[in-house]
């Protein structure tokens, strides 16, 4: 390498230093780090003492563990499904040629950018159980067949579907991802299969489903992550049912909606054992990247066939 | 189709004129990057900027907001107007037992923290904390002198492990509320509070309303629920002990079965579904006027001295009353009562702890002989503007018979009473209340017997607890078979 050389590549990373230096320091190095905790007795405070695989042990026998990760597998089994159907739906629906197109577009879209503190305090309002607007809708509908609607939030057969129905209500963002998708399938296949007399569902089953093959990948796996990751609505609606009883992470009600992170949250900041939570992080971590394999497996040789 | 003669080889684009740069300019611009770059890392270097007037300055993190934190404010200032060599700099963080915790561990932490009570064990047991023992001793008085000021119920409030880590800021004692309006209603003498748990029960009944077409509870007498803040207090409230100093007794002791059972039978009296609707409509709303209690739902609550500001502010000419105990659960104990409080600690590594000490010293201190609203100091004038109770033995003249609250007297007869209790002292504490509180969920919805829920909870509070002892001895803090605190 000449002198010049040299210098125009320490020149070139000077200027990427500032993401090279935030990246080690902010992301690779606390990930590293966690690792190495989760073999560790660690409380932040005082020296990690090595624990071998103590950690992980535990997390087989603890029964807050299986708990929180079936809350957890529940959440995401019904809302990532539902979300695709909806945000689908929704986007057929705003594509087709209507008047006032632009103005649905952006009321559907517009409750995903509400912050989710302040969605979920509306939420809360609405599956109120005596002055809710949910029940208020529900009541006439199921009172001929004597029977009443559900406490929402404070039941635990409830609670899990409300948070379930709640993020109905963000799914602006997957719409506005399959509406591009829409616009993007050729027209001549259309043309096509309405020559060959293909009707309206024919259509869409062989036509818009497996040209939207990339996309529907793309929202399914991104709402996987995300649904495996609820957090905030879950704490904020269960400590707000609950009265706020200052640990606001124990899943009211009787640990219904305990999700993972909320567990893992408790276990590192109330309980103060950042080794072993970062050995439940870490099995996230395993299960995400699973899931998400498994996904691009499934649906690798349909989007394969797609132009 | 483009024409030929649009297509132009990107060699032969004629480039925009660029003035010469300096030789070694762009170097410079990286290096000013990398610079640039490397500056958050000295964050922390310019906490200390403080304007050079000599003074040391002394970070005090608070997590009140509203009239608590204008009370502390006033107090701060007062003790800033005291003397000229300290000046105390308030800032409300929230939430401030993380921010405290992660603070002290990066090695940046406040001088003073307002904690919970209940963070006092588990931030210590986590080396968090710095004893204020020395500084008592240093001050030429031993711990037991400078604690004697104290309520018996505080004074073990401040202490772990034998040391005290804190000094109470913002004391509470918590006992039952009850509505004189539905008492009248019901045809009870609205000035005459149950005095047993079988009067309470008795009343409750008298006072729940059902509506006549659809069965539905529109009015209840008492819920175990609400506030639902403190599950674990009814198994003291039954004489049970939470954890006898080495072992986890939730639910080896009987006691605290008996106390569960009660709570079931309210579900089991009222039936589930209608309880779980009816108290739907105001699960949550306790700092709000659809608050059970304002709306005329419920006829009796726990809470407490704070529960006065609360009125006023969202039912404003509530007709109500506070008893001088709860009602007796126990035979022979008349004065149970629950206390709380708010603390001040010094994190690990604070930077001011000798002058943190002399402000939690100021604001611990009263005047026993005020008269007047101006002659109030220390706690008092703090308990005074938050309309609490003192938790100090000696109220002055002024303090005691000018104070906002008009059931002040109860409160102050509850913080003397031997049977007054508070959260347990143990390191696991934040564990063991989200225990107790799904303990309480699945008793109050008949989804597990109290031995069971009480049961499963004690088995993961065993393993903890066995957990927890082994980390301090992992970390050198006890010996293996040391006793880790008093029985509560």
């Amino acid at each position: 390498m000449t002198k010049r050389e040299r210098r125009r590549l320490f020149t070139g990373l000077g200027f990427v230093s500032p993401w090279i230096i935030g990246l080690t320091l902010f992301t690779a190095y606390p990930v590293l780090a966690s690792l190495y905790y989760s073999f560790c007795d660690y409380s932040i405070l005082k020296t990690p003492v090595w624990c071998g695989l103590a950690n992980y042990r535990e997390l087989a026998g603890d029964g807050l563990f299986w708990l929180s990760l079936r809350n957890t597998l529940f959440y995401a089994g019904l809302s990532v499904p539902l979300g695709a159907v909806v945000a689908l739906s929704l986007a057929l629906l705003l594509n087709a040629d209507v008047r006032g197109k632009p103005f649905f577009r952006v009321v559907f879209y517009l409750p995903s950018i509400v912050p989710v503190v302040a969605a979920s305090m509306l939420w809360i309002w609405i599956f109120n159980g005596q002055v809710g607007l949910l029940n208020w809708l529900l009541a006439p509908l199921l009172a001929p067949f004597g029977l009443s609607p559900p406490s929402w939030l404070v039941d635990p057969t409830w609670a899990k579907p409300a948070l379930i129905l709640m993020s109905l209500w963000g799914t602006g963002n997957a719409m506005v991802i399959y509406l591009a998708g829409l616009q993007n399938v050729p027209k001549e296949l259309y043309e096509a299969a309405e020559i060959d007399g293909a009707s309206g569902w024919r259509r869409f089953w062989h036509v818009t489903l497996p040209q939207l093959a990339p996309v529907i990948y793309f929202n399914v796996v991104m709402s996987l992550i995300s649904a495996l990751q609820i957090f905030t609505q879950a704490i904020v609606m269960s400590a707000a049912a609950s009265g706020g009883t200052g640990t606001e992470t124990d899943g009211f009600p009787a640990r219904s909606t305990l999700f993972y992170t909320m567990h893992l949250f408790a276990t590192a900041f109330y309980d103060l054992r950042m080794g072993y939570a970062s050995a439940m992080a870490y099995v996230l971590f395993l299960i995400i990247a699973g899931l998400t394999w498994f996904a691009t497996r499934l649906s690798r040789d349909r989007m394969r066939n797609v132009q | 189709m483009a024409r030929s003669s649009q297509i132009v080889p990107a060699s032969r684009v004629p480039r925009p004129k660029i003035s010469p740069r300096p030789p070694g300019s762009s170097w410079r611009i990286a290096a000013w990057l990398l610079g640039a770059a490397m500056a958050p890392g000295c964050g922390g270097c310019s906490r200390g900027a403080h304007p050079d007037d000599g003074k040391i300055h002394v970070v005090y993190w608070e997590k009140w907001s509203g009239p608590e934190a204008r009370s502390l404010r006033m107090v701060v200032d007062a003790f800033n107007r005291s003397q000229n060599r300290i000046v105390v700099d308030c800032l409300t963080v929230s939430p401030i037992d993380r921010k405290t915790l992660v603070s002290t561990a990066g090695g940046d932490p406040p001088d003073i923290a307002g904690l919970w009570a209940y963070n006092i064990a588990s931030f210590a047991d986590a080396d968090a904390l710095t004893p204020l023992d020395g500084f008592m001793r240093e001050d030429g008085t031993t711990p037991e002198e400078w604690q004697s000021r104290y309520y018996p119920v505080y004074r073990r409030m401040m202490r772990h492990a034998g040391h005290v880590y804190a000094a109470v800021s913002t004391p509470a004692m918590i006992t039952l509320h009850w509505n004189k309006t539905l008492f009248r209603e019901a045809g009870l003498d609205p000035d005459r509070p149950p005095r047993t748990v079988q009067e309470l029960d008795e009343y409750a009944r008298k006072l729940t309303k059902r509506d006549p077409k659809t069965g539905d509870i529109v009015q209840m007498g008492f819920l175990p629920q609400e506030p639902g803040w403190w599950p674990w207090v009814f198994c003291r409230w039954f004489g049970g002990q939470l954890f006898d100093g080495k072992h986890i007794t939730l639910a080896t002791d009987p006691r605290n079965i008996a106390a569960m059972k009660w709570v079931a039978s309210y579900t089991k009296e009222y039936g589930r579904d209608a309880v779980t609707k009816f108290a739907s409509g105001f699960a949550g709303q306790f700092a709000s006027p659809q608050a059970g209690f304002f709306t005329g739902k419920v006829a009796m609550v726990f809470q407490g001295v704070w529960y006065n500001a609360y009125i006023r502010e969202y039912k404003p000419g509530l007709d109500y009353g506070v008893a001088p105990a709860w009602p007796s659960a126990v035979p022979g104990i008349d004065d149970f009562a629950m206390a709380e409080a708010d603390v001040l600690v010094i994190p690990r590594g604070a930077k001011h702890a000798r002058a943190a000490w002399e402000f939690i010293n100021y604001i611990s201190s009263s005047n026993p002989k005020a008269q007047t609203r101006e002659e109030l100091r220390g706690m008092e004038v703090l308990c005074y503007l938050q309309e609490k109770n003192s938790p100090l033995q000696v109220w002055s003249p002024f303090f005691a018979n000018h104070h906002p609250h008009p059931h002040i007297d109860v409160f102050r007869r509850l913080s003397a009473s031997p049977h007054a209790v508070y959260a347990p002292d143990i390191g696991i504490w934040t564990e063991y209340q989200r225990e107790t509180l799904a303990a309480f969920a699945q008793v109050r919805l008949l989804l597990a017997t109290p031995e069971q829920a009480l049961g499963e909870a004690q088995r993961r509070l065993e393993e903890s607890w066995e957990r927890h002892r082994r980390s301090l001895e992992r970390h050198g803090q006890i010996a293996p078979d040391e006793s880790a605190a008093p029985a509560s």
